[in-house]
């Protein structure tokens, strides 16, 4: 306890705490998504959806969860037996470190890093590698079709993305989070900068790989993509990530869009997370909504029209900022 | 440069246009029913199992034993049987036994029933272990439908009921027999022209008996 009440207030303990914190609201917000996306989509097709286990079916995805780790391990004999193995720690790993420097309000941060919106783009980018070396290692036509569209995929929707975020941190002068959203207790940057934000949610998308833009997976060509071979918690694991990468895109989009923590009556991190589930929902519209690009018309989109708007948008936030 | 722009701009309306199609049918309500717990009104032609009419007057069926359903049905699953009680104009059923299995709910005993005592049922949701789960008794239900509406359970007759019934019948029947007997002889016997006006009031006096 001594040792414990010693390490708390220093940036160890923080840490510590941090990580537990972490890990439960990724494991618990997956399964929340998992079940609201189900629910979503059956509403979209006037269905009801699960329905059986708990209320409305609300503990349909901890049931799920269940089967899936009773589930036996299967590693397929021709697969490259370690990078098989470390796909999902890696997929998984940035996955937490984004969590780092998401600020949930004013106090409820695990480390406000000065280059916080550096370190989320840089780790989302781990993914890729990570789908990359489950569906090398494979050894499945399909996985490795998922994972070769998964990185051409990269290429292209990472430099509007980046260009994009670019132009708010002009605006702001800083790469803390803490910072941008301090920037925004006025007004919500989505007023002054639409076109970054229809950008943005449009390379969030292709980001965590949903549709219309979810060619690594693509269920219905690909089998699962690049996680065809994978099957137990190691399945989960994938999904874990997946569904974990919405809500930091989303963190991220109500960090640079809507004004993070700032609302009224309702504490910070209310309507931090009210903001962030809406953005979610707003993907969870997409994929119900528009059918899968593709590969061509993906990266035509990309190239074509993204990067050019996302240039634009630059040009003229930096032209605006001299004038002013 | 223009077609460029027109394009991204048609695009996105079109996005937004399909966005707004979503929303519309996912604030709308549900069309799927939970089967098991919920239960959807049939449509009034639909044929379910056949099965008495509660007559509104008399709250019972209306069945004579006439045994015209049981003769016309084409798979031969009807099985009905009936007596006539004492103080009854008509015979009444006392079995009626539908061998739902082979049904092929073609109606033809609803039809035919010249007291119109049967019709379709709209209970779709049958399940049965066995074949014999599948025969319906048809007094026993009218019984169990009188029971949900609340209305005066009609008493299914015993096998000692059916005998009286059936003795008291064969006793009216002989008597009658006699009567008849006893008026054609009378008859014979007796002037042709004058008596022969008495002769129906004889068995009828019989009867009411």
């Amino acid at each position: 306890m001594e040792l414990l009440a010693q390490y708390l207030g220093t940036e160890v303990g923080r840490m510590l705490i941090g990580l537990v914190g972490v890990i439960a609201l990724v494991s618990v917000n997956a399964l929340f998504l998992i079940w609201v996306e189900r629910k979503v989509s059956a509403h979209m097709q006037v269905r009801l959806g699960p329905m059986e286990v708990g209320p409305h079916g609300a503990i349909q995805s901890v049931a799920d969860a269940l089967k899936l780790m009773g589930k036996e391990l299967i590693t397929p004999e021709e697969v490259d037996k370690p990078i098989f193995w470390l796909a999902p720690i890696v997929v998984f790993l940035p996955v937490l470190l984004s969590f780092l420097v998401i600020p949930f309000s004013q106090s409820l941060i695990i480390k406000d890093m000065n280059v916080g919106i550096i370190l989320i783009l840089g780790f989302s980018t781990l993914a890729v590698l990570a789908i990359l070396m489950a569906g090398w290692s494979s050894n499945n036509k399909y996985s490795v079709l998922g994972a070769i569209r998964s990185v051409a995929q990269n290429v292209a929707y990472e430099i509007p993305l980046l260009i994009t975020v670019m132009s708010i941190i002009l605006m702001v002068g800083s790469f803390k989070l803490s910072d941008i959203v301090a920037a925004q207790s006025g007004y919500w940057y989505i007023l002054v900068q639409p076109l970054a934000f229809l950008l943005f949610i449009t390379c969030a998308t292709a980001e965590t790989n949903r549709a219309p833009f979810d060619l690594p997976e693509a269920e219905s060509e690909l089998v699962a993509g690049f996680h065809t071979e994978y099957s137990g918690m190691r399945f989960a694991v994938f999904f874990l990530a997946e569904y974990t990468n919405m809500f930091i895109a989303a963190a991220v989009g109500t960090v640079l869009f809507l004004g993070g923590w700032h609302g009224p009556i309702l504490p910070g991190v209310v309507w931090f997370l009210l903001k962030v589930y809406a953005l979610i929902f707003l993907m969870m519209w997409f994929r119900w909504t528009f059918p899968r690009v593709r590969f061509d018309q993906l990266i035509t989109f990309a190239w074509k029209i993204l990067i050019p708007l996302a240039f634009a948008n630059l040009l003229i936030t930096a032209l605006v900022m001299k004038l002013r | 440069m223009m077609t460029y722009f027109k394009e991204i701009a048609t695009g996105l309306w079109s996005l937004l246009a399909g966005m707004a199609v979503t929303i519309r049918y996912f604030v709308k309500p549900v069309v799927t029913v939970q089967y098991p717990r919920q239960k959807i009104e049939m449509s009034p032609r639909y044929r379910g199992y056949p099965q008495f009419i509660i007559d509104p007057d008399t709250k019972t069926h209306r069945c004579i034993a006439c045994e015209m359903c049981s003769r016309m049905c084409p798979s031969q699953l009807i099985a009905v049987e009936g007596a006539k009680f004492p103080g009854e104009k008509q015979k009444r059923g006392t079995k009626y036994i539908h061998e739902h299995y082979y049904c092929s709910l073609c109606g033809l005993c609803v039809e035919v029933c010249p007291t119109t005592a049967l019709e379709f049922s709209k209970e779709y949701r049958l399940v049965g272990l066995s074949r014999q789960d599948a025969v319906i008794d048809h007094l026993i239900l009218l019984q169990e439908r009188q029971k949900a509406a609340g209305l005066p359970v009609t008493p299914i007759p015993t096998a000692e009921e059916i005998v009286a019934a059936a003795a008291a019948e064969a006793k009216e029947k002989e008597a009658k027999a006699k009567a008849a007997a006893a008026a054609a002889a009378a008859a014979k016997k007796a002037a042709p022209a004058e008596e022969t006006a008495k002769a129906p009031e004889a068995p009828a006096k019989e009867v009411k008996e």
